[in-house]
């Protein structure tokens, strides 16, 4: 206890150590917030992309906070139900026949750009006679213009803005020129050149005409902004916010995983062999020599492309390719000064056998001095499954940081200009790894006699 | 406190057959690591052969390359001549059977993936599915070899600055020892796990989408200049973004750790005996502090340059650098089993002829195998 109250002392004299200790703790501390509240289930859900969860998002939206950034204000998306939402009203005239729906939906828009696109959901449970609805917009500049009207054919109707031939005619013509995109023609004023937003509330009203009397009609509109929440979307309009959150758990488990399985698996039969030494010793040398010329990178990449992409599998193969490396000759060359300490005389006078030995005395002199390699490996893994992830062999199911940078750059953002696609988790893996690699480095500052000091 | 005494090393002139003798343990020891390592190499292409044969891959490809074969002489025996359908599927399958057999696909798995490795010694890696190298052949081996220039000059020109600019400016702040500068170097050094094609994204994003001064990748531009010194320019700046990346990444631990190295030597004896003999610093430098520490750097070294081959392979993807890389990542991308196979298996060559290469600088450097009867 008091050793490692002693440890902990010497730490904090390392402002780098503190620092990394500091960001290590805070990517847990995401990792664990995460898991608790995107289950894992619900996170390959959303990753999957299914209409029901991405219907909300607009596509390539570039999160809210891109608006800091920008001198234009870019509108943020929003849902609203008739259900749910109090200033979505809904009055209900009844009728000879059916019943008359009066919905009305005024908002606030005083935004620099239209919006991407706005749908309109007409959920009804009408048995043979399916409702009809006509729509229009009061724009702040007094226009009432008639967006459309149509019977909505089944008992959920999807109305796109943008996909209604009549509309566009409709605006071409108060435009005086053509209009090729709805949300233009409807936001900006009229027939003004360049085209300016026009800001301030606008109503939307939506008459839904009932044929009959037990039918119920609820709505639900969703306006895609050209922002969207805070991490943004992709090209399937997928919320980006799942992957950049989940993929902090799966990061440090792959790189902990990695690094601990690796480390310790080295440690252990670099024991064995300085112990036992003979053929033995000599069998794991030549083992070592020979993975060291294995291109592990492209066994992992045949692996990826043969195989199996699941992430366990490649985790089980780092790992394994990892072992061999020149962390066992580092171990081997400390064991081989142990085994010649007089303690290990004094148990092998006792009468302790060769694994008692290996177990009980000589690995636990080394852990100290593992630990710094250790914590400076984890980067390396997290960065390693984040490159299998880049050349497209990443687990396809499970979000990762590297899977949306991997789509982010097949899609061209760099090209784009939509920077945030890559930036959000290529600065996470960044933190991450230097994290790691700071605490690592200063560790190996305080355990390693030589470098004291330095 | 310059004194000319004792500052004059004794001079021994070891003569002709001192030459002679040290030539002779070079070469004695350079022909001993050649045999070994053949022998890790044939091991380790036998293992990644092993790997990729799991599930059949390997005899997949023999089988794609002798069908082909067979049918495209079928189809020239058969040209001129009435033949029927039946009669010619029943020829090409003849063949086939035969073929396979003087291949030895029939034998057992043991002979088979002996018989793979003979050819994969032989780099004859057989012939890709989808890829057609840039002169129309479907070698692999050919499509292969035509990628290493370029990855050897982006290597090669990345790696070499790297070697000689750290190795210097290490040396030069381990004098200053405390300074500024080398607690900037000690605290930025863990920047160096961050991997080369991740600096590549940023240095993309700056100089290419942002400042727009470089290209965002390529080797050349979409219609090169046929000057040839218009040319190498047109290269160099195609170079820049990606040497500077593998630069970048590893650049200040290659400082840190080599400064490390040269300050825990500088505090050995024999370097207090040099100062106090007043030689000037910049001997002790070169024959007190730098000799001794030269065959650990290199093998530092050769350990930087096996993890870099990895990270060429994306930062070359990153980049589109028409390289190795490049090549491995197309081949991913259209499942290209032969090619991946083949890639792999070069790159098994490369790595071991990187450590054969430096394992001869490490001899060159080594006192312990130069002038003394090393013990290796």
């Amino acid at each position: 206890m008091k050793a490692l109250r002693n440890s902990f002392r010497e730490i904090s004299r390392y402002p780098s150590a503190v620092f990394g200790l500091l960001i290590i703790l805070a990517i847990v501390g995401l990792a664990i917030f995460t898991v608790v509240t995107i289950p894992y289930d619900e996170a390959i859900r959303f990753w999957r992309g299914a209409e029901d969860t991405i219907y909300k998002n607009p596509r390539n939206a570039p999160p809210v906070w891109y608006n800091w950034f920008t001198k234009n204000d870019l509108p943020a998306s929003f849902d609203v139900t008739s259900e749910d939402t109090e200033e979505f009203t809904k009055t209900v005239t009844p009728r000879e026949g059916g019943n008359t729906y009066d919905f009305s939906y005024t908002f606030d828009y005083s935004y620099d750009t239209p919006p991407q696109e706005i749908f309109l959901y007409i959920r009804s449970n009408y048995a043979d006679k399916n409702p009809f609805v006509a729509i229009t917009l009061k724009t702040p500049s007094g226009e009432e213009i008639k967006v459309s009207d149509f019977g909505a054919t089944s008992r959920s109707f999807n109305f796109r803005f943008n996909q209604d031939e009549g509309l566009l005619k409709r605006l071409s013509r108060l435009h005086g020129r053509t209009i090729t995109n709805a949300m233009q023609g409807l936001f900006t004023v009229l027939k003004s050149d360049p085209p300016a937003v026009d800001k301030g509330t606008y109503t939307m009203d939506i008459k839904v005409t009932g044929f009959e009397p037990e039918t119920d009609v609820n709505l639900e509109l969703v306006m895609h902004g050209v922002v969207f929440g805070p991490f943004g979307t992709d090209h399937m309009r997928r919320d980006l916010t799942t992957a950049i959150l989940w993929g902090a758990p799966i990061a440090l488990a792959f790189g902990l995983l990695a690094a601990v399985g690796t480390s310790v698996l080295s440690m252990l039969i670099a024991a064995i062999g300085a112990w036992f030494g003979g053929w033995v010793d000599e069998l794991i040398q030549r083992v070592t020599e020979v993975n060291m010329i294995l291109p592990y990178f492209s066994i992992l990449i045949m692996i990826g492309t043969f195989y199996s992409r699941s992430i366990w599998v490649i985790l089980g193969a780092t790992i394994a390719l990892n072992i061999f490396t020149g962390v066992i000759k580092a171990d081997r060359a400390i064991f081989l000064q142990v085994k010649e300490s007089t303690y290990i005389e004094a148990a092998r006078a006792y009468g302790a056998g060769d694994w008692r030995i290996i177990v009980r005395y000589l690995l636990p002199r080394i852990i100290p001095t593992i630990i710094p390699g250790l914590v400076s490996a984890v980067p390396a893994y997290v960065f390693l499954e984040a490159s299998l992830a880049l050349l497209g062999l990443g687990d396809p199911t499970i979000p990762t940081w590297g899977k949306v940078i991997n789509d982010a750059y097949q899609n061209g953002a760099l090209y784009k200009g939509m920077f945030y696609w890559i930036l959000e988790p290529a600065t996470l893996l960044m933190i991450t790894g230097l994290g790691f690699a700071m605490l690592g480095f200063s560790l190996d500052r305080i355990f390693n006699p030589r470098l004291r000091g330095m | 406190m310059t004194t000319e005494a004792n500052a004059e090393p004794i001079k021994i002139d070891y003569g002709k057959s001192a030459a002679a003798s040290t030539f002779k343990r070079i070469g004695r020891f350079m022909a001993m690591r050649l045999v070994l390592q053949l022998i890790t190499i044939v091991i380790g292409l036998y293992i990644t052969i092993m790997i990729a044969n799991m599930g059949g891959y390997v005899d997949t490809i023999l089988r794609a390359e002798i069908t082909e074969q067979v049918n495209m002489e079928v189809a020239a025996m058969t040209a001129n001549k009435q033949v029927s359908t039946e009669t010619r599927m029943q020829m090409a399958a003849d063949m086939i059977r035969m073929r396979e057999k003087t291949a030895g696909l029939d034998q057992p798995f043991m002979l088979r993936s002996v018989r793979h490795l003979w050819n994969a010694l032989r780099l004859e890696l057989g012939r890709a599915r989808f890829m057609i190298s840039d002169h129309g052949s479907r070698m692999v081996k050919n499509i292969i070899l035509e990628k290493l220039p370029p990855t050897l000059l982006l290597m090669g020109a990345s790696q070499v600055t790297l070697f000689f600019v750290t190795l210097f400016l290490a040396l030069g702040l381990s004098r200053y020892y405390g300074s500024f500068w080398d607690k900037l170097v000690v605290t930025l050094s863990p920047t160096s796990s961050i991997p080369a094609w991740f600096y590549g994204i940023f240095l993309i994003l700056i100089f290419a989408a942002w400042l727009k001064v470089l290209p965002f990748g390529g080797m050349a531009s979409p219609n090169p200049p046929q000057d040839r010194w218009l040319y190498f320019l047109d290269v160099l700046k195609h170079l820049i973004l990606p040497a500077s990346s593998l630069f970048i990444s590893g650049f200040f631990i290659s400082v840190y750790a080599r400064r490390t190295f040269f300050l825990i030597y500088s505090s050995e004896d024999y370097v207090d005996m040099a100062k106090a003999k007043g030689l000037t610093s910049r001997d002790i430098e070169r024959k007190y502090i730098l000799r001794p520490t030269l065959p650990t750097i290199i093998t530092q070294f050769a350990l930087l340059m096996v993890g870099i081959w990895t990270g060429a392979t994306l930062t070359e993807t990153v980049f589109r650098w028409p390289g190795l890389g490049t090549t491995i990542f197309r081949a991913v991308q259209i499942y290209d089993t032969a090619v991946i196979v083949g890639t792999t298996i070069i790159m098994a060559y490369l790595l071991a002829i990187t450590v054969f290469f430096l394992d001869f600088v490490y001899a060159i450097v080594d006192p312990r195998v130069k002038v003394g009867g090393g013990s290796n």
